[in-house]
């Protein structure tokens, strides 16, 4: 059993490397976050398998780290989200009332 | 007062299950603990509160029927994303559009269940929620057709408030474009 | 018993890794950004869902019931628990990661005329 959890850990951590590759090239900003956010939720479950071959069996360590690390993530990507919300407006490019136009 | 208590509960359970201790110190400083959040920020958690806790609860476990319903929906919805994904052709296949519908529910939390469940349905996401409108974007036309308004009807029937408001309006006034 | 309840999670967990497999193909192969955001939303949610049932069925499997211990249980709960907040926040997020993008101005990518958004938007915009 310890065998197929290393096996399906490590192939978990080779696809992401194609989400790397998507955070490396995203035309825009918000590809970028969309990549790092898909890669956290990812490393969540990744925390999972690590407690489950950790030798001694921690498992209960790594499941509150998963859930912090989830937790993280998601307010992570909210903020980032609320950021570029913003940016357009807080960078002056464009006035608030005629954006319409300027998408 | 009654939902004072409830929510006291909530996050007494909250508490045991993510401390995992069971010996009287944790115990206790759990019940202090809780007992401080309760009374000093009690009012977050519900913002309505005409209806009775044990409604409340009947809707949480109509919720939990539901999100069992959404589990087969978001395994459609994946293999429809393995197939459009790995198929030669998929660039043809693409066609989106951004579809315009309004929608009957009142509650802010049925809003964000519904939005939710157009997140993870085959080929819709939601992009803008403003008031009773909804903005969709649909990955191709069979996705655009499906967005009519059954998962609507099945979060109205956890509500008893939504079901009266939506059996009391006339309903099809959808305009999907 | 513990070897159906081991195929099972193995059954979950390679399920999930498939799911996984066509997210990160489409996120990679999709032509705009909000069909990728197709891709991750659906594909994410789903297989973080399936891997981690995978493993809360493997952690069932390995309590002992003759000494029955609560912090094995515990385990499972907490499993489940990081089941419904994925299935929560994931959906949120990407909700959260598109509305920032339509508001940044990233041009959907429309074969007809169909955006419902822009007809009714002109001078109402927050």
């Amino acid at each position: 059993m310890n065998t197929f959890f290393v096996w399906s850990g490590i192939a978990l951590l080779l696809m992401m490397v194609p989400i790397f590759y998507r955070m490396h090239i995203g035309p825009t900003a918000i590809d970028r976050i969309l990549a790092v956010n898909v890669i956290g939720t990812k490393t969540a479950v990744l925390l999972v398998f690590i407690g489950t071959i950790f030798p001694g069996g921690r498992i209960e360590m790594f499941v509150d780290f998963a859930l912090a690390y989830g937790l993280l993530n998601f307010i992570g990507s909210l903020a980032a989200a609320r950021y570029f919300h913003r940016s357009k407006a807080v960078a002056g490019e464009i006035d608030v009332e005629g954006e319409a136009e300027g998408s | 007062m009654g939902y004072r208590v409830f929510i006291f509960v909530l996050l007494l359970i909250t508490w045991v299950l993510l401390s995992g201790q069971f010996d009287a110190f944790h115990l206790i400083l759990g019940l202090i603990s809780c007992a401080l959040v309760t009374w000093m920020s009690s009012d977050l958690l519900f913002r309505t509160r005409e209806d009775p806790v044990m409604q409340r609860v009947q809707e949480g476990w109509k919720l939990v029927w539901y999100f069992l319903w959404m589990l087969w929906q978001i395994f459609l919805a994946n293999i429809a994303i393995l197939k459009l994904a790995l198929s030669p052709s998929a660039l043809q296949q693409v066609n989106p559009s951004i579809v315009h519908f309004k929608t009957k529910l009142k509650s802010d939390f049925a809003k964000f269940l519904l939005a939710n469940s157009i997140t993870l349905t085959p080929g819709t996401v939601t992009i803008k929620i403003r008031g009773d409108d909804f903005y969709v974007h649909a990955i191709n036309e069979e996705a655009a057709a499906g967005l009519d308004g059954e998962m609507e009807r099945r979060i109205a029937r956890i509500y008893r408030a939504e079901r009266a408001a939506s059996s009391s309006e006339s309903s099809g006034e959808e305009d999907s474009q | 018993m513990s070897i159906i309840i081991n195929i099972i999670s193995i059954v979950f967990i390679l399920a999930g890794l498939v799911f996984f497999f066509g997210s990160v193909v489409g996120v990679v192969r999709f032509p705009d950004f909000y069909t990728r955001m197709h891709a991750a939303g659906k594909g994410d949610t789903l297989s973080s869902l399936l891997v981690v049932m995978g493993f809360a069925v493997y952690h069932l499997g390995q309590i002992h019931w003759t000494d029955f211990a609560w912090a094995d249980l515990l385990v499972v709960i907490k499993l489940l628990a990081i089941c419904a907040f994925i299935m929560l926040t994931s959906p949120t997020a990407t909700h959260a990661l598109m509305d920032a993008g339509y508001e940044d101005g990233i041009e959907p990518l429309l074969r007809k005329k169909g955006n419902a958004l822009q007809d009714e938007e002109i001078g109402d915009r927050r």
